[in-house]
């Protein structure tokens, strides 16, 4: 349903341009769920929004989206919000930015509608309460201001809005990272539960791996603008090759009633988009290095669905 | 027993017509790591602030190492502050986008009227290099810092005036996996060495049970359980500790 081939996006900055992504793909066929899964700057988020086209203005995209055999990048604008909604949406982290302050829950979901030519307007504001009630918020959320909403309503009202228009894809950036953990819980659920119901794809961008494990079903890991690991998500969690995904994994405090001790983080920081080193981007932080890993960023290789990016990666168990 | 160093009894806090503090009880050792959690809205926040009397109790009792802190003189009052110390969730609108990293962490003692201002550069380098950040970043502004380079500046600062509470409120919440890790062992490294005690707000049991010595759970503006953080699974019956475990269980 969706191929992304070798997408490109470049900043301009202050030192001159620069490489977010490098050379990204990937594919998801219809109703499965995968998740990019990166650190802050890793490019998972330009990623989101370069399948919807909503990168700034200085940003340089080539490559590929092709989304039901139709290349986004090639798309004229009026298309491009065509698509927007009705065949691909988006839920943002932080829904109180994604919405209109002024405007009722209601009203902007009807709006959405009927920019689409679904519908009139009462056809459209009972379509929004409908909507309103699937994921679960009670028909006066409809006349309420977003802010008069917790945080966790007003991301069921969000994902309200991104089904409204019965997209095939979902793209979903940090859906839950601005709630409290009860609320995420409940939110992923809701996630989980419409996807099912209307087989909608999603493309999860997030860093939180307990988040990727409750909804999708396959994996990549993005360091540095590359894909550096891909495969089904258990496999990839239960036997990591990747010394990146190896440790971020190792990173996760321990189960409920170890005793305290120190966690184990990966070492340093990622590098920001403008100062990446040549080679393989993680080589700094790796305790697997050797003097090769900086003759060349290692290609993504590997079979079966299971790819990793690596010279010396870990040996599978 | 020895004297709390800071002690809360049957604090409530009422803003506008609504209690969100509900007499709260509860005291941090020298040293102690104690973990605060609860979900968005149960009052975590309110009872940091009102700890450190940012907000005042409307009744209740807040000692400092056996002292009521509600009667501090104003001048007693900033005495105190500089030994007790808040890092917040989002370095972005803690620290000022005009000053420099060196200027921002130097602040304190010049508030605090620190040590001679000849030694202070001296001060904020030893201060940066605690918090693992290199000299390279003295001379940027918040801006250029990527979110754990800033709240690592913001503990910096915390840091400056020697506190012996630290207050965490969700600090380590947005951070990535890894970075979160990095400043939990901080927070360890922190007590450890000096002998820093710190109050961990957050809404995530399993990062607070890892690094915690006791946990407290706050719901509807009460503590509805206080523990051992190693026995949190067993002992936690309280629904809303329940429901804080079967998040923090998920996987």
């Amino acid at each position: 349903m969706l191929r992304v081939r070798d997408l490109r996006v470049s900043f301009g900055g202050p030192g001159g341009r620069f490489a977010a992504l490098d050379g990204i793909s990937f594919e998801v066929a219809r109703g499965e769920a995968l998740a990019l899964i990166g650190e802050s700057g890793s490019g998972k988020s330009t990623v989101a929004l370069s399948l919807l086209r909503l990168l700034p203005e200085d940003a340089h995209a080539s490559g590929s989206v092709e989304l039901l055999g139709e290349d986004l990048l090639e798309l004229s604008e009026a298309s491009m919000s065509r698509v927007r909604g009705s065949s691909i949406a988006m839920v943002f982290h932080d829904p109180l930015a994604a919405m209109n302050p002024v405007l009722r829950i209601g009203t902007q979901i009807a709006e959405g509608l009927r920019a689409h030519g679904h519908a009139d307007r009462a056809t459209a504001t009972a379509a929004a309460i409908e909507l309103l009630r699937t994921v679960g918020l009670a028909k006066d959320a409809a006349r309420r201001y977003p802010h008069e909403l917790s945080g966790g309503m007003r991301q069921r009202a969000l994902i309200a809005a991104a089904l409204a228009c019965g997209p095939s894809l979902l793209v979903a950036d940090e859906p839950t990272s601005a709630l409290d953990a009860v609320t995420q819980r409940h939110v992923a659920a809701l996630l989980q539960k419409v996807r099912r119901e209307r087989g909608i794809g999603l493309v999860l961008a997030t860093h939180d791996l307990e988040l990727a494990a409750e909804l999708c079903d396959r994996i990549a890991v993005l360091y540095a603008g590359r894909i550096v690991e891909r495969g089904a998500l258990s496999d990839v969690f239960s036997r990591p090759r990747h010394p990146y995904t190896a440790g971020l994994l190792r990173s996760l405090p321990p189960p409920l009633g170890d005793p305290p001790a120190r966690l184990v983080p990966v070492p340093g920081s990622p590098p920001p988009a403008w100062a990446r080193p040549s080679g393989c981007a993680f080589r700094d932080r790796c305790s697997r290095a050797l003097p090769d890993c900086a003759s060349a960023a290692p290609e993504l290789i590997g079979s079966g669905g299971r790819e990793v990016a690596c010279f010396h990666p870990v040996e599978a168990a | 027993m020895t004297v709390p160093l800071l002690e809360l009894e049957r604090v409530s806090v009422d803003r506008g017509g609504t209690r969100v503090l509900d007499g709260v009880s509860l005291s941090i050792q020298p040293g102690e790591m104690l973990g605060l959690v609860g979900e968005s809205g149960s009052g975590k926040s309110t009872l940091a602030r009102a700890a450190l009397r940012l907000v005042e109790p409307t009744s209740g009792a807040v000692r400092w190492r056996g002292r009521d802190l509600l009667a501090f003189t104003p001048r007693e009052l900033r005495a105190t502050r500089r030994k007790m110390q808040i890092v917040f969730q989002d370095p972005a609108t803690s620290l000022d986008p005009r000053m420099t990293v060196a200027a921002s962490v130097a602040e304190p003692f010049e508030v605090h009227r620190l040590g001679a201002p000849a030694e202070r550069a001296d001060r904020v380098a030893r201060l940066l290099r605690r918090v693992e950040l290199g000299p390279e970043l003295l001379h940027r502004y918040p801006h250029e810092l990527s979110g754990g380079q800033a709240q690592r500046v913001a503990l910096a600062r915390a840091l400056a005036t020697d506190p012996a509470l630290l207050v965490a409120d969700e600090a380590l919440s947005a951070l990535d996996v890894s970075l979160r890790a990095q400043m939990a062992n901080l927070l360890l490294d922190l007590r450890a060495e000096a002998g820093i005690a710190c109050l961990l707000v957050s809404h995530d049991l399993r990062l607070v049970a890892s690094i915690c010595d006791r946990i407290a759970v706050l719901a509807g503006g009460a503590v509805v359980h206080l523990g051992p953080a190693s026995r949190i699974a067993t002992d936690a019956h309280h629904p809303a500790a329940l429901a804080l475990l079967a998040a923090a269980r998920h996987n």
